[in-house]
């Protein structure tokens, strides 16, 4: 395969986006004429099992925010229940994230591929590829990357000729956050609201979609199984770090001068890399300094210049208090409104809040009011100690990683900008409410408490 | 309260042939009757609940949980700006204030001739291409105010052909030839794929 000049510059192989330049690849001559369906091909002349322990080889993490090893999740599969079901997550909504939906519309057909090796390698006898509701012009590339597919005899009934079957249907969504959720997913491709289940004990590997054992995994994540089966396993290890393995995407967006999608080596690029870099972010604009960025979408802590140098690497970001999550970087620079850059973080949990559990259900909403009264000029003296004692109903101590009240993580996650805005720009949140009109509580004025 | 028509019901018949149970063809069905007429009628749910042998609340029950179904008529074009955290940080805001003052509604509202529908939508996954909305779900990247105007104006002028009205999603649907179709295993009492114990080298 020709490289890029893009790829020329690299380090590193490039794995998920090696085609993001080539204008039409996302049709299927295309794509095989760029080495595409030949990891399918190739994981056809070895058994089920053998696939699955290359991909277990790799060590390849998921990429849809928790990180939990792929190859693992996969064996977690109980023997002798079928059928078996995989569920692909692409129901990208995360506040900054923004790469499941390029994979989509630029390379259809290297996802595709990596649902049907996984499928293959596991005995999966139905794929759902969910798409979020929003991305029509998604939907149309897979639509039709998937009609090329069948008509090419790479999906459906007897595979290139072998006993291997299965079909791909592709599942739209209807506008709602939470279905990102492995368990609310499954919940909303049964035709129900997308609400979470609660877990443990029973993980959708074992108890999923329709009941039955299931795989979900993100759009990403399985985009990298075809060059994993093709180069193999250990190749795919020799990149990045020693516990985070091979390339990602990050999505660079805010106060940056260059704003982008990249695919970075994993754990070896730094933050610093990522945003002052000449090849990604180009620094901040205006040569404005930084007030805060978010290294892992809205639900991450924020992240200060002093963690400029910490490793996009998956067990160091968590030491340092927060998470790669979604592969989302937000920078702010020094003209943000801390408190309203909260709020507006505060606001998007507090609508996508599915209702399930009440400390998330009623909390979130209570800090959303809270941090609104405040830039509206009403807040009231003790408002920080309010907004810290709702988070810690919600997230008991408010530490890192979470304790939870809630059956899924979106509770917490209205939690992390708080304590993070809190904790380091507890000043601007003082500047708002010592401007208020209100001093004492409104309830307290007026009688009723 | 129109029912779906023999085209919407004619797909919606394979579209819930693809799945093992049939209610998880729900939300397909729901964004077909509303690409019929825009949005979602009483009378098209009543008419799914049928089609899927489940009852009416069910139906209502998720149609009201996602934000992309509406269940009274909205404009022909709905106009979502995107107020996510990285277009809120490069002026989400003054583009919804600009938006509701050209087109003289409130967020949440419709013209009066029924032309445009104006929302603040949560992030749209166009994060670098801040500030974006989405017309009709079709992206619109780094919108100014001048260029909002000419949107508008191109809409009004019928010059934007290639964005379809409200209820249309992807022009490019799945179709799977019949030969093709490798089958649904049934939920209870399916077997062991015989794939699974190939040895890989005999194909």
């Amino acid at each position: 395969m020709v490289k890029s000049e893009r790829e020329k510059l690299m380090t590193f192989p490039l794995i998920t986006t090696s085609r993001w330049e080539i204008e039409d690849a996302h049709i299927i001559d295309r794509y095989v004429e760029t080495e595409g369906y030949k990891a399918l091909t190739k994981a056809l002349t070895m058994t089920p099992a053998e696939v699955h322990e290359e991909v277990k080889k790799a060590s390849l993490l998921g990429r849809g925010g928790a990180g939990f090893p792929a190859g693992v999740k996969w064996g977690f599969l109980p023997e002798n229940v079928w059928p078996r079901y995989l569920v692909v997550n692409g129901d990208e909504s995360e506040p900054g994230t923004y790469k499941d939906r390029i994979l989509l519309e630029r390379d259809p057909h290297q996802l595709i591929e990596g649902c049907l090796i996984t499928c293959y390698a596991l005995g999966l006898s139905q794929c759902f590829l969910y798409v979020r509701g929003e991305m029509a012009h998604g939907q149309e590339r897979i639509a039709n990357a998937l009609n090329e597919a069948y008509e090419a005899g790479y999906i459906g009934k007897n595979i290139l000729g072998t006993e291997f079957s299965v079909d791909i249907i592709l599942h739209w969504g209807a506008g709602a956050y939470i279905v990102g959720e492995e368990t609310a997913l499954i919940e909303s491709l049964e035709g129900n609201r997308g609400m979470p289940r609660l877990k443990p004990p029973f993980f959708p590997a074992s108890i999923g979609l329709y009941g039955k054992p299931t795989i979900v995994n993100n759009v990403e994540t399985l985009s990298n199984v075809p060059w994993i089966v093709l180069h193999g396993g250990e190749e795919f290890s020799k990149i990045g770090s020693e516990q985070s393995t091979g390339t990602r995407i990050f999505a660079v967006s805010g106060h940056v001068n260059n704003p982008g999608v990249f695919e970075v080596e994993f754990g070896t690029t730094t933050f610093r890399d990522l945003i002052m870099g000449d090849n990604y972010g180009q620094g901040i604009r205006n040569g404005n300094k930084m007030k805060a960025f978010i290294p892992g979408g809205a639900s991450a802590p924020w992240f200060f210049e002093e963690h400029l140098d910490v490793p996009l690497e998956k067990s160091t970001v968590d030491q340092a208090g927060s998470m790669l999550g979604s592969g989302a970087i937000v920078v702010m620079d020094e003209t943000t409104d801390i408190v309203r850059a909260c709020h507006n973080v505060v606001r998007f949990f507090s609508r996508e809040s599915c209702g399930k559990c009440a400390p998330c259900r009623e909390g979130t909403n209570w800090l959303e009011k809270i941090l609104q009264r405040i830039i509206d000029g009403n807040g009231r003296d003790d408002d920080l100690e309010l907004l810290l004692d709702v988070c810690d109903n919600i997230s008991p101590g408010i530490t890192w990683p979470p304790k939870q009240t809630t059956i899924c993580p979106l509770g917490p996650s209205a939690v992390s900008p708080i304590s993070s805005a809190i904790k380091r720009y507890r000043n601007e949140f003082e500047a708002y409410i010592s401007q208020s009109s209100t001093g004492t509580p409104v309830g307290i004025q007026g009688g009723i408490l | 309260m129109s029912r779906l028509n023999e085209e919407s019901l004619r797909i919606a018949n394979e579209i819930i042939d693809r799945y093992p149970i049939k209610k998880s063809a729900l939300i397909p069905l729901l964004h077909l009757a509303q690409e019929q007429e825009g949005w979602v009628s009483d009378g098209a749910m009543n008419h799914i609940a049928e089609i899927l042998e489940i009852t009416p609340a069910e139906v209502l029950g998720t149609c009201s949980f996602y934000e992309m179904f509406k269940r009274s008529p909205v404009g022909e074009y709905q106009l979502n700006i995107c107020h996510g955290i990285s277009c809120h940080l490069l002026g989400a805001e003054n583009l919804l204030h600009h938006a509701e003052e050209t087109l003289e509604i409130k967020e949440g509202e419709t013209t009066e001739d029924g032309k445009f529908s104006l929302e603040g939508v949560e992030c749209i996954a166009a994060c670098t291409e801040a500030p974006c909305l989405q017309v009709n779900y079709r992206y619109q990247n780094k919108v100014t105010a001048s260029y909002f105007n000419q949107l508008v104006q191109e809409i009004r002028d019928e010059n934007r052909s290639e964005i379809p009205k409200h209820g249309s999603l992807a022009k490019v649907r799945q179709s799977i030839p019949n030969e093709r179709l490798a089958g649904i295993e049934p939920v209870e009492h399916a077997q062991q794929p015989e794939w699974l114990n190939r040895n890989g080298k005999n194909s």
